[in-house]
């Protein structure tokens, strides 16, 4: 299981903002190791959100983003007690989901 | 029908087939919607008609607010924000880099047009920001140069 992410939720003004940290490698399969062999890919691909119990955010990702991703969205709604979930699958199959209240 | 029935039909009817219908998600999206043609493209106009995009026109009404400079080229912060009404997808593109698209953020109805994220950039280039709006794309481009590599991750 891969290790959690770091999410915070916060409300004004009527827009929740949402910051995550998430713990992945983001491997590109360019690069090459001390022997000279391709390192193979391993990257997030799709990340999602809810608030409460309803998608808000749909994304793709490619290779192209940073090791270790940060992400920051607004969503439309949302106040103090809701709950916001993100989950993330990569390209092996592998997913995390994590869930925080909105300050 | 309980709560618990409703909210899940809702989930598996209305809500999915309003999204497939306003062109937010793709049919048959369930972590399939991952277009590997458009993350494989070694071009802006390879993986935008990758995407089923048409050629952008620039807009002043998107916007990509990062650095000039990026010291370490792993890690370059870039926000992206769309002022076009109706903005239903911003796609971000890195055109040096060996696969040029970075990431597709579906904008729904309740998201607000505002993302940022952090990508790597193997050298000095051009950020292409490409909206999704009523149909229509519009672009904004932001050179980044890089001070060091950051193919290594």
């Amino acid at each position: 299981m891969a290790n959690p992410m770091r999410i915070r939720a916060a409300s004004k003004d009527g827009i929740t903002e949402v910051r995550i940290l998430m713990n992945h490698e983001m491997e590109t399969g360019q690069r090459r190791d001390a022997s000279g062999a391709l390192v193979p890919a391993w990257f997030i691909q799709d990340v999602s959100a809810k608030l409460n119990d309803q998608i808000v955010m749909t994304s793709q990702w490619g290779p192209s983003i940073a090791k270790n991703p940060y992400f920051a969205f607004k969503i439309k709604g949302g106040k103090t007690g809701d709950t916001v979930s993100v989950t993330w699958v990569d390209n092996r199959g592998d997913t995390r989901t994590d869930t925080v209240k909105v300050t | 029908m309980g709560e618990m029935n409703r909210r899940q039909a809702l989930r598996a009817g209305g809500l999915f087939t309003a999204f497939v219908a306003a062109g937010l998600l793709p049919a048959g999206w369930a972590r399939a919607a991952w277009n590997k043609a458009a993350f494989e493209g070694k071009s802006i106009q390879e993986a935008l008609g990758a995407l089923g995009a048409t050629a952008p026109g620039d807009s002043d009404a998107v916007q990509i607010i990062a650095s000039d400079i990026a010291e370490n080229g792993a890690v370059v912060p870039v926000q992206i924000v769309s002022r076009v009404p109706g903005t239903t997808q911003i796609v971000l593109f890195v055109e040096k880099n060996p696969n040029v698209l970075a990431g597709v953020f579906d904008v729904g109805p309740d998201i607000v047009a505002d993302v940022t994220t952090r990508i790597k950039m193997m050298q000095t280039s051009n950020v292409v920001a490409v909206v999704k709006a009523d149909g229509k794309f519009l672009a904004a481009t932001k050179e980044i140069k890089v001070t060091l590599g950051g193919c290594g991750g």
